[in-house]
């Protein structure tokens, strides 16, 4: 036996399997960066998200020239937390150093609007209004850091509808005793301050009292504005047409206030004003709006808001998600990409080749995902990153009010965009996997998410389909790009055509992860199942 | 013309034995049927007055059957580029009207057949359910017949322009986004611009938002911004610049 060499089979050094899916990636890298027509088509997605943005902006006009010679000027009012808000009121006030409290018993408050919608406040009573109050109509008292319309308040007011509320900053709202007035059933309110703290109370009596809350205003001045105030905000009808789905009017209402108590180091004489102007009120010529005092009986008339203002498809400002509709065709672009990213290997039957390659198959359909998925969030990213300040800038400089918005709200929007991107490319790339041809995996990626958006958005439906639409479909993921809240003391229709989605942002973005995740799933199994 | 005859006979012999072809045209039509019965399902009429066309909500599946018809249309010359068949075809017919226009007329047949039974289905589904919400809806109304008609020619006209778009692109994945891209994006562009020029005038141009004016019935508050005949003369402008564009392109190139 001497003399025969046993041979020893070459074994790399390499150990085989280690960065074994790092190997893969990379694989599937050079393949995605080496076709000329991703790469062109990978650019075009971000650019023609940019440029039908830009379109979109183009497309709006806004009207400077009102039947009163209205003028361009929107420059929104922000509230404390940086919110665009209302601030419309009759407001009756002294001033108020340091801790001290309001009390006032409130016996009467009646309203009247204009049901036709054209009617104006200063018209008067019988010229096309009509007796009633509206859910939100506001009388009570409130501390206020002075009138500046935004500035920061805190009121506990009997409404029209839903009975005493204790609401500050604008965007908080506390529920106290339900139930309306009459003058056999009055109503007692209370609003103490004690530093930045103010604590409501409501009573039926004026003995027994219930707690509503407390708010903290930070940063409030010593010195703040007290008093009594009204208002109302517009009568709104819900119709639900293609063109639009609410119409209103202006409304007033008149509260009839007894028993003024105040505590603390109070100064100046009782001052009426009407914070927001008479123009700001939902109708100009506000002539009646004012207060009377007699015998110690206040009687306030007024009309407004003081809430946030809520963009819907009747107001004329922007909103962020509006810079953003270029995402359709953008995300119609990486689903075909992201579908050739497969097809393409069985069209031409480099798949067997791949699979030799790499024999793990879960291991190839991750590396796919992985590298289609960054490229899409990447290109989503920078999309989303220049479309927003560029095409907001050419709806600035077209005058239209945009509504603000915090900047943790831009980044989850311009973030989302580019997660949105990326999981789409994953949706389109698993189907095309499990279908293998190109035209019905793009189709259904197309039409299950910008399909139910236009029956939903573009109001084909009604609001409660829409919102089921947006609620189990893809297209609940377009919630992501939504800036605007939904406020229960705003009477507003929240459907999706106005650009309210039923379920939160990352909720919404969830149940589209959740198609996702079920497709790359399938995609998997018969990956393995089937022969290449 | 004997040509023409045989080239037909030939295209429909492949759409017949290609599988899948014929049961994504059947189950086009019954999905389009199905999401019109959906949506006159969820949809009620309140007391104040109905803010919906019955016709058009009745309809609503086409907007979902278009896209079934835009993917036949495309699978009925991108597969033939994918697999290297088209070759074949030019060899046996060279004369590359005669065979578009082969294609074209079996695709207008087949989407006019399936269009037919999705529409009916969609129209029966609204007589039986829109009543009982509190709709009025009479299929024998002209208004309603024409928007009917119109549907089904408007699913013609969309796979036909599809056809023209996909034998100009070849490639089926970029084909069908191209067609879906040119259907969808002018609505969701429309809800956004707030000038009302280029509202109306993007609804006027557009190839869906113009030819699904063919199923407006009811007069609505605003001025429609296209009638219903032109709006779908619009379409078929674009369906006919497609085909041409096809034409050329097809002539021009090699296969």
């Amino acid at each position: 036996m001497t003399g025969t060499a046993t041979a020893t089979p070459y074994r790399s050094a390499r150990h085989t399997g280690r960065d074994g899916f790092l190997r893969t990636l990379h694989g599937e890298w050079t393949k995605f960066r080496t076709v000329r027509g991703w790469v062109i088509g990978t650019v075009a997605a971000a650019l023609v998200t940019v440029a039908v943005g830009l379109l979109g902006a183009a497309g709006s006009s806004i009207a400077c020239s009102g039947p009163d010679g209205g003028s361009c000027d929107h420059t929104p009012r922000t509230g404390p937390g940086g919110e665009e808000v209302r601030d419309a009121m009759t407001l009756v006030h002294r001033s108020l150093t340091g801790d001290g409290g309001i009390t006032v018993r409130i016996t009467s408050l009646a309203g009247l609007y204009a049901p036709g919608g054209r009617a104006q406040v200063g018209a008067g009573p019988g010229t096309g209004m009509v007796a009633g109050l509206q859910p939100w109509t506001k009388a009570g008292v409130i501390v206020k850091d002075g009138t500046k319309e935004g500035s920061a308040y805190a009121a506990v007011a009997l409404t029209g509808g839903h009975g005493v509320r204790m609401q500050y900053d604008y965007t908080h709202d506390l529920a106290g005793t339900p139930g309306a007035v009459s003058a056999s059933s009055p109503r007692w309110l209370r609003l103490t301050r004690a530093g930045d703290t103010l604590t409501g109370y409501d009573s039926t009596d004026g003995t027994h009292w219930a707690t509503i809350g407390t708010a903290h205003l930070a940063g409030l001045p010593a010195t703040v504005q007290m008093g009594l105030f009204t208002t109302s905000p517009e009568y709104v009808v819900t119709s639900g047409s293609f063109s639009g789905s609410s119409y209103g009017g202006p409304s007033k209402a008149t509260a009839a206030f007894d028993s003024v108590a105040l505590r603390g180091r109070t100064g100046g004489a009782w001052t009426g004003d009407l914070v927001g102007g008479p123009d700001r009120g939902p109708g100009a010529g506000g002539s009646d709006l004012g207060y009377k005092e007699s015998g110690g009986t206040y009687t306030l008339t007024g009309s407004g808001d003081v809430a946030p203002q809520v963009p819907g498809r009747g107001s004329p400002g922007k909103t962020v998600e509006t810079t953003l509709v270029g995402a359709f065709a953008g995300l119609m672009v990486v689903a075909v990409i992201a579908t050739m990213f497969v097809t393409a290997e069985y069209r031409r039957g480099l798949i067997r080749t791949t699979l030799t390659a790499s024999p793990l198959r879960g291991r190839v359909l991750a590396a796919k995902a992985a590298v289609v998925g960054a490229v899409s969030f990447a290109t989503g990213l920078a999309a989303a990153a220049v479309a927003v300040p560029l095409v907001e800038a050419v709806e600035k400089s077209k005058h239209f009010p945009m509504y603000p918005t915090p900047f943790a709200t831009d980044v989850r929007i311009v973030v989302g965009t580019a997660a949105l991107f990326a999981v789409t490319a994953v949706l389109a790339l698993a189907l095309g996997t499990v279908l293998r041809r190109s035209a019905g995996a793009v189709t259904t990626v197309v039409v299950a998410i910008v399909l139910p958006y236009i029956l939903a958005v573009a109001a084909v439906l009604p609001a409660g389909p829409s919102r089921w639409l947006t609620r189990l479909t893809p297209a609940a993921a377009f919630a992501v790009q939504q800036s605007v809240h939904q406020y229960a003391q705003v009477s507003v229709d929240y459907t999706p055509a106005d650009g309210y989605f039923p379920l939160s942002p990352w909720a919404g973005f969830s149940v589209f992860c959740g198609y996702a995740a079920a497709a790359v799933a399938a995609a998997a199994v018969l990956l393995r199942r089937r022969d290449a | 013309m004997s040509g023409l005859r045989q080239a037909v006979h030939a295209e429909w012999t492949k759409v017949r034995t290609l599988p899948g072809l014929l049961w994504l045209l059947a189950a086009v039509a019954a999905l389009t049927a199905a999401v019109s019965a959906a949506a006159v399902a969820a949809a009620h009429c309140p007391a104040a007055g109905c803010a919906q066309d019955p016709a058009k909500l009745s309809l609503t599946g086409v907007q979902f059957g278009q896209a079934g018809v835009a993917v036949l249309a495309v699978l009925l010359i991108s597969g033939e580029y994918g697999t290297g068949m088209i070759r074949t075809t030019v060899a046996a017919m060279p004369r590359r009207t005669t065979v578009l226009a082969a294609k074209a007329l079996v695709l207008a047949g087949l989407v006019l057949v399936a269009g037919t039974v999705a529409v009916s289905g969609s129209v029966l589904a609204g007589r039986l359910v829109l009543p009982g919400h509190g709709f009025a809806f009479s299929p024998a109304h002209g208004p309603v017949l024409r928007a009917a008609a119109g549907s089904v020619a408007y699913l013609v006209l969309i796979a036909l322009l599809s056809l023209g778009i996909a034998t100009a692109v070849r490639d089926s994945a970029a084909a069908v986004g191209a067609v879906l891209g040119l259907l969808y994006l002018f609505p969701i562009l429309a809800s956004v611009v707030s000038d009302p020029d280029w509202y109306r005038h993007l609804q006027q141009i557009g190839p869906m938002t113009a030819g699904l004016a063919i199923q407006s019935t009811v007069p609505s508050s605003s001025p429609a911004p296209i009638g219903p005949y032109t709006g779908l003369a619009v379409l078929a402008t674009w369906s006919t610049t497609a085909l041409l564009t096809a034409l050329t392109l097809f002539h021009t190139r090699d296969p």
